[in-house]
C-alpha cells in the first residue's frame, strides 16, 4: 500500500471518513465487548440492558459503512490497494456487527442468569476470556490502521489461547451439570456465553487476515491453529 | 452521526445559478432538445452526461449563448441567469460569455504569451487600470488554475508550448482571469491523459467554492469524480436530474440505469 496521495483530495477524504466510521465502530464494540462481561461478573442487570441498547448504533454503523463503500465503489472506481482497502472495510465492518451481536446476547443472557443462582467462579472465568478477546480486538483494529502485517499475525495467533478457554470452561460446566441437575439450566446460558466469546475471537481472527491481505494483497497462507476441540469431546 | 464524507461531497449552496425553463432548441427542423426543465446551483459541480448526439453540448452551448453563432438553431424557452433572461434582447453576448467562461474539449491557448493569453480578457473588459494590476489579475487566475508554479518563470514564452495538461489549465486560467461566475467544460479532459485529466479535475473541485461549474463528459466515471449533481440526457431529453451518488447507486429512470450500466448509448 502506498502512503502517497491521491491527485483527487476528494478520493483521500473518503477512505479516510470510511476508515474513521470503522474505528468508530470498533470502539463501539469493544466497549460492548466488556460491558456484556462486566455485567455477568458483577450481575449488574442495567448495565446489560445498556448493552442491548447500545446494539443499535452499531447496526447504524454498519448499515452506513455498506452505503459509503457502495458509493465509493459507484464513484471513485477504486483499484489495486484502494480496492482492497474498500472490500476489506465491508468485511471488517460485516465481523464487528456479528461480534457486537454476541455482546448483545451476552447481556440478554445475563438479565436471566442474575435470577439464578452463581456457577462458582465461572462469571470471572468468562470475563477474562472476553478480556483476551476485547485487547485481540483492539490490537487487530490497531494494525488495520498501521497496515501492521506482523501484529495481525500475532493476533491470529492468541485466538489459540482463547479456543483453549473455552475448551477447559466446556468441560468445567458438564462436570457441574453432572454433579447437580439444578446447575444444568444456568451452565446452558454459561456455556452459550462461553461459545459466544469464541466465535468473536474467530470474527476477530477474520479481521486480522483482512489486515494481511490489505497489507499484502494475499490471503495468509497456513492454516490458523484450531484448538477448539469440543465437537470432539463426549 | 455525523458522516465526513457526506459532508464533503455535500453541495455547499442550494442557491440556483441558473435556471432553465421549457427550454426547446431547433437546428432548423431538427429538434435537439425537448422541454428541458433544469436548476444549477451555485457553488457546485453539475455534470451532464449522456450518448453523443443526446443533446448535452448543445444545451451546454446555450448557457452562455454560443449557439448564436449557427445561423439554424434556435433557442426557445427561458434561460436565467441569477434571475435575469440571458436571450433579453438588451444582453449583449460577450458580457454575457465573460460572466458565463467557458472551456472546451481541445486546449486552445492563443498564439501568444502564457501572460497574455491570461491578460487577453481583462483588457478587452477593461478590469485594470494599470500593468500592476494586470499583473496582479494574471498572477491570480494562473494560481486558480492551478499552473502559477509551473509557469511563473516564463510567462513570456508561448502558451502553445505547454503541454496539453498544461495548456488546458491555461484555458481554465484564462476563463477565470474575467471574473466569472459560472464556467462551462465541453469536455475539458477528452484530449489529457490520465494524471493531467486527475489534476484538472482536482482543479475543477477546487474552483467549485467560488463557481458553479457545468461539465460536460463522455467518461461517466469523470461525472462520477467530479460532480455533486448528476444530468442525464438522452435522445434531446432531460432523463434525470438528481445528486451523483444517486445516480450512480440507484438512479430512478431505467433509461439512466441502462447508459450508466453500459446497456444503451
Amino acid at each position: 500500500m502506498t502512503e502517497q496521495q491521491h491527485i483527487a483530495s476528494a478520493f483521500d477524504r473518503d477512505l479516510e471518513a470510511v476508515q474513521a466510521h470503522i474505528m468508530k465502530m470498533g470502539g463501539l464494540v469493544e466497549a460492548a465487548i466488556m460491558g456484556a462481561a462486566r455485567s455477568l461478573e458483577t450481575r449488574d442487570e442495567e448495565l446489560a440492558q445498556e448493552v442491548r441498547q447500545g446494539d443499535k448504533a452499531i447496526d447504524a454503523l454498519e448499515d452506513l459503512i455498506n452505503e459509503e463503500t457502495a458509493r465509493l465503489i459507484a464513484l471513485r472506481a477504486p483499484t489495486a490497494g484502494d480496492l482492497r482497502l474498500v472490500l476489506s472495510v465491508l468485511k471488517v465492518s460485516a465481523n464487528l456487527e456479528r461480534i457486537g451481536d454476541y455482546s448483545k446476547n451476552i447481556a440478554k443472557r445475563t438479565t436471566v442468569l442474575v435470577n439464578a443462582a452463581e456457577v462458582n467462579g465461572s462469571a470471572s472465568a468468562l470475563r477474562r476470556m472476553a478480556r483476551e478477546v476485547e485487547v485481540m480486538l483492539r490490537d487487530a483494529l490497531d494494525a488495520y490502521i498501521r497496515r501492521d502485517a506482523e501484529l495481525a499475525a500475532d493476533v491470529i495467533a492468541r485466538d489459540e489461547d482463547v479456543d483453549q478457554m473455552y475448551n477447559g470452561l466446556f468441560r468445567e460446566f458438564l462436570t457441574f451439570m453432572a454433579e447437580d441437575p439444578r446447575n444444568i439450566s444456568a451452565c446452558m446460558h454459561l456455556h452459550f456465553i462461553a461459545k459466544n466469546i469464541e466465535r468473536m475471537g474467530d470474527h476477530v481472527t477474520a479481521i486480522a487476515e483482512q489486515v494481511i491481505y490489505l497489507v499484502t494483497g494475499e490471503r495468509p497462507s497456513e492454516s490458523r491453529p484450531k484448538a477448539d476441540t469440543t465437537s470432539q469431546t463426549i | 452521526m455525523n458522516d465526513m464524507s457526506r459532508v464533503e461531497r455535500a453541495v455547499d449552496s442550494k442557491e440556483t445559478k441558473i435556471a432553465a425553463r421549457k427550454v426547446q432548441v431547433y437546428y432548423g427542423d431538427n429538434h435537439a432538445i425537448k422541454d428541458v426543465d433544469v436548476e444549477i446551483e451555485d457553488k457546485t459541480v453539475t455534470a451532464f452526461i449522456g450518448p453523443s448526439g443526446c443533446g448535452k453540448s448543445t444545451f451546454l452551448r446555450c448557457l452562455n449563448r454560443m449557439n448564436d453563432t449557427i445561423d439554424i438553431c434556435r433557442v426557445e424557452g427561458d434561460i436565467l441567469l441569477d434571475g435575469e433572461d440571458i436571450y433579453d434582447k438588451r444582453v449583449d453576448p460577450v458580457q454575457l460569455r465573460a460572466k458565463v467562461g467557458m472551456v472546451f474539449q481541445k486546449p486552445n491557448p492563443f498564439p501568444k504569451s502564457i501572460y497574455d493569453n491570461v491578460a487577453y480578457g481583462p483588457r478587452i473588459h477593461g478590469l485594470a487600470r494599470n500593468k500592476a494590476e494586470l499583473d496582479e489579475i494574471v498572477e491570480k487566475s494562473l494560481r486558480r488554475g492551478a499552473i502559477w508554479d509551473e509557469v511563473k518563470d516564463r510567462l513570456d514564452a508561448p502558451g502553445t508550448g505547454l503541454s496539453g495538461g498544461q495548456q488546458q489549465r491555461l484555458c481554465i486560467a484564462r476563463a477565470v482571469a474575467t471574473e466569472p461566475e459560472v464556467l462551462l467544460m465541453d469536455e475539458p479532459c477528452s484530449a489529457l491523459d490520465p494524471i493531467a485529466t486527475a489534476q484538472v479535475e482536482e482543479l475543477i473541485d477546487d474552483l467549485r467554492q467560488r463557481y458553479s461549474v457545468v461539465i460536460v463528459t463522455h467518461s461517466m466515471q469523470q461525472a462520477a469524480r467530479v460532480s455533486q449533481k448528476t444530468a442525464f440526457f438522452h435522445l434531446g431529453n432531460l432523463v434525470e436530474f438528481g445528486e451523483t451518488g444517486q445516480i450512480f447507486t440507484n438512479p430512478e429512470d431505467p433509461r439512466t440505469e441502462s447508459y450508466i450500466t453500459g446497456r444503451i448509448g
